[in-house]
């Protein structure tokens, strides 16, 4: 067996009101993949960031390739020979692949100050071909897809030296095709003897990829496994210390008459011809593949991007969206798929937030009822549970699962008719993704009729009254509960005939 | 207490530690930190006749500069001020020279001039998005091309006393208490301050500021008329440049095309130093006070110690950046 290349122990950080880290550790191999687990809120970040040098330990000690280290900034990182990939990736858009692959560490001729930018391109387009990129390094980082994107901080990682690679959420926006390249990817690592700390919150990938897992929750370290000795469920026990016996705790709940009705409504270029309805107490779960246009729809019907033609009914009534007002005030509310984007306003509190689409249901004459809003508002979050030290505490210091519920609370507030969720628990770890979907179901038993988008097909088929598969634009087939078993599903996306 | 509610949260998030205490106050310390240094240096920094000076000094920065906070919570920025100022200055005085009792109409005439002409820029900005920075540097261009022409190019003396007391004015005669008076341009600070504290903190409006400025993408998805509230941001702040330049021709007795050229810079420091992010979402009313006292002080301050004046300005430019310096550090504390 490999010695560790790296051993963080004892690792504690206080932020103020809160102990981030207790004692938190870890020990990787080289060339492992190590898996690091935990819900949001377990300490997963504030772990990586002191090992990246961007926050410092209260506590605790680093050792790397067998030698006590400190810490103090991603550079001095970068050159111990560790590396981090973000969830967001950040590269220089209007540079080239091999600008980006040799930032900060430029090929010069001779001593001069000049680069030597025929010498960098030549050993980008090396690297690219060793990646198995089908690139050329004078290519701008604009024109690449995520997925490309990402494999150029992985070749600039490996390029500079690094032994250990974080990847934070690697696969969060990859298609199946791109995941499937990324995993080999790491293999290649591997075998190269680069140790890959992998953070994800889809169980699946970790059983598929780690030789490691080692579980993080409220700060503290609670064990490291072989990946071979661990199922799902044990892995979600350790995770949130209780074990979660239906992840998808669907209601029995009565549906009523139809609430939502769109007919033959067309986006040139992005869809075609789509007709549908939700009924009050429904959950309609929309599945396909990243681009199948579902998004593009319910901005659509929520007025954020207009339709060319078609007609949308509400209660029977035809109604027109031509903004996001218009579909507010007639009952329907979109959280979308982006918090972070379009959903939150980050910088703000969380009661400023939730209150946003309703400050005019508080308003008397001109001014604010500030009293009202802070009731309605507490009232709210607590029924959600949002978990928050209080409505003044800004949005963007929560939690991922935190947000999401600030989101629905927003929403909630103005109590929809047609509740549509866009990727309602991408990012979220587990505990607070069974809470929301226990939520949707409260919100269906109170009539409400929902319209779910969600890439992940256990999540559709557990949670869905009815489902409707898109596909380059159009509509490609719909399932009703029990009738179609998950590979009908996955065929329908993939383009295959009902 | 409405006024200046908008910082409640303490109340309602329970105790703070002392860290947090100063992180809130941290422009107060650094302000009080700068009056103590006059203070022990110069006799006369603290008698009340020129702290009643500094005040006056800094009124019509103030309330350029409230304005402008207004804007920059948006996301935005507003070059044209100056110039904006210069058109109520020289509309006022010239429909006063032609009819010499309408004091009232050609008030209201020269600040819905200047609201007027900040349409250029809100339109610019709001409907076709523009970048702020370039839409008002054009508005800022016109409105001054504007005012030349309207002027013809020379300065228009106001006659009208009731006019100049606006600028030069107290509310009771100084000689009554001893020297002390409370000048009109100090309450007229003082109004504006409460009007956009209220606008800002109380009203569906302020939030809506806040929400634009903060993430203009989530504010639209969650209802908000953006362009609305961007247009009426921009035309309300031309709206406040017309009676700073009510003030400053009342002060100056005089209407004219060439006046406050510059003071758009001033204003944006006040802001600055006052704490408001020039990313937009965030900002108060009562940093920017604080930030135009700043400015006020340092010029106060400097003047009476004897500095030069070619010292004052690299000590103010040093100071400037320190106290927004020491307001980053605490703001990021942790």
């Amino acid at each position: 067996m490999e010695k560790a290349i790296l051993k963080m122990e004892g690792i504690s950080k206080s932020f103020p009101g809160v102990k981030a880290l207790d004692g938190a550790a870890i020990e990787v191999r080289a060339g492992e993949v190590h898996a690091l687990m935990g819900e949001n809120g377990a300490g997963k970040s504030t772990f990586m960031k002191i090992l990246n040098g961007l926050l410092e330990p209260d506590e605790g000690s680093i050792e790397f390739d067998g030698k006590k280290v400190e810490i103090h900034s991603p550079s001095e990182a970068l050159g111990l020979g560790i590396a981090m990939i973000y969830q967001e990736l950040n590269p220089i858009k209007d540079m080239t692949i091999a600008d980006n692959i040799f930032l900060g560490r430029e090929y010069t001729r001779g001593n001069s100050v000049f680069v030597d930018k025929g010498k960098a391109e030549a050993e980008a387009d090396k690297l690219l071909e060793e990646f198995g990129m089908p690139v050329r390094a004078k290519t701008h980082m604009r024109g690449l897809s995520i997925a490309q994107m990402q494999m150029i901080e992985i070749i600039k990682a490996v390029s500079s030296g690094a032994r250990l690679i974080v990847m934070d959420e690697p696969t969060s926006s990859l298609t199946d095709e791109e995941i499937t390249i990324l995993f080999q990817t790491i293999h290649d690592l591997k075998r190269n003897n680069v140790a890959v700390i992998y953070i994800s919150h889809r169980l699946e990938e970790i059983f598929q990829i780690a030789d490691t897992v080692t579980v993080l929750r409220d700060g503290k370290y609670i064990d490291s496994k072989k990946a071979g000795e661990l199922d799902r469920d044990s892995l979600i026990n350790m995770m949130v210390g209780r074990r979660l016996d239906n992840i998808f705790p669907k209601k029995e709940v009565e549906i009523g008459g139809t609430v939502l009705e769109v007919k033959h409504i067309t986006r040139k270029g992005v869809f075609e011809d789509i007709s549908f309805h939700v009924r009050a107490g429904e959950i309609v779960g929309f599945y396909g593949l990243v681009g199948a246009g579902r998004s593009e729809v319910m901005r659509a019907l929520f007025g954020l991007d207009r339709a060319d033609c078609g007609e949308i009914w509400m209660d029977g009534r035809r109604i027109r969206i031509k903004k996001p007002q218009d579909a507010i005030a007639n009952g329907i509310a979109l959280v979308t798929e982006d918090r972070k984007d379009t959903g939150l306003v980050l910088c703000r509190s969380i009661r400023e937030n939730i209150a946003l689409p309703s400050l005019g249901d508080f308003c008397r004459a001109a001014f604010l009822d500030k009293e009202k809003e802070n009731k309605k508002c507490d009232e709210i979050a607590g029924k959600l549970t949002v978990k928050m030290s209080g409505l003044s505490q800004e949005a963007g210091n929560l939690s991922g699962g935190n947000q999401q519920k600030v989101v629905l609370c927003k929403w909630m507030m103005k109590n929809p008719r047609l509740l549509i969720l866009d990727e309602p628990t991408r990012g979220i770890d587990v505990g607070a993704k069974a809470e929301i979907h226990s939520l949707m179901g409260d919100f269906a038993k109170a009539g409400m009729a929902i319209i779910m988008i969600s890439s992940e097909l256990p999540e559709i088929i557990g949670m869905s009254d009815r489902i409707i598969v898109m596909g380059e634009g159009k509509i490609r087939g719909e399932f009703k509960i029990g009738e179609y078993s998950q590979d009908d599903i996955l065929k329908c996306a993939l383009g295959g005939k009902k | 207490m409405m006024a200046f509610g908008g910082n409640k949260e303490g109340a309602l998030s329970g105790q703070k530690n002392f860290k947090q205490y100063l992180r809130s106050y941290a422009l107060v310390i650094i302000f009080l930190g700068v009056c103590a240094v006059f203070a022990i240096a110069s006799p006369t920094f603290l008698q009340p006749t020129n702290i009643v000076g500094v005040f006056r000094q800094i009124a019509i920065n103030g309330v350029l500069a409230l304005g402008m906070t207004l804007v920059i919570i948006t996301g935005g920025i507003d070059l044209s001020v100056g110039s904006l100022m210069a058109i109520t200055g020289v509309v006022s005085a010239m429909i006063l020279e032609n009819n010499p009792n309408m004091l009232a109409v050609a008030l209201i005439v020269g600040i819905g001039a200047a609201a007027l002409m900040s349409m250029w820029t809100a339109v610019l900005v709001a409907k076709m998005r523009i970048a702020a920075f370039i839409a008002s540097l054009s508005t800022m261009t016109i409105a001054r091309g504007v005012a030349l022409v309207v002027a013809d190019g020379i300065p228009h003396t106001i006659k009208d006393t009731a006019y100049s007391e606006i600028g030069n004015g107290y509310l009771w005669d100084p000689a009554a208490t001893g020297g002390v008076g409370f000048p009109v341009l100090v309450l007229i600070l003082i109004v504006v301050a409460v009007i956009t504290a209220v606008i800002l903190y109380n009203t569906k409006f302020g939030r809506y500021i806040y929400a634009v400025g903060g993430n203009e993408n989530a504010a639209e998805a969650s209802g908000v008329n953006v362009v609305k509230v961007k247009f009426w941001t921009y035309v309300l702040n031309g709206a406040l440049c017309g009676v700073a330049g009510m003030m400053l021709a009342a002060r100056i007795t005089s209407g004219q095309p060439n006046a406050a050229t510059g003071y758009e810079l001033d204003a944006i420091t006040a802001v600055i130093i006052g704490g408001t992010s020039m990313a937009g979402g965030s900002g108060k009313i009562s940093g920017t006070i604080i930030g135009a006292l700043i400015i006020g002080v340092l010029n106060n301050g400097l003047v009476l110690l004897g500095v030069s004046s070619y010292y004052q300005q690299i000590i103010k430019g040093i100071i400037i950046a320190v106290a927004v310096l020491l307001d980053m550090k605490t703001k990021k504390g942790n």
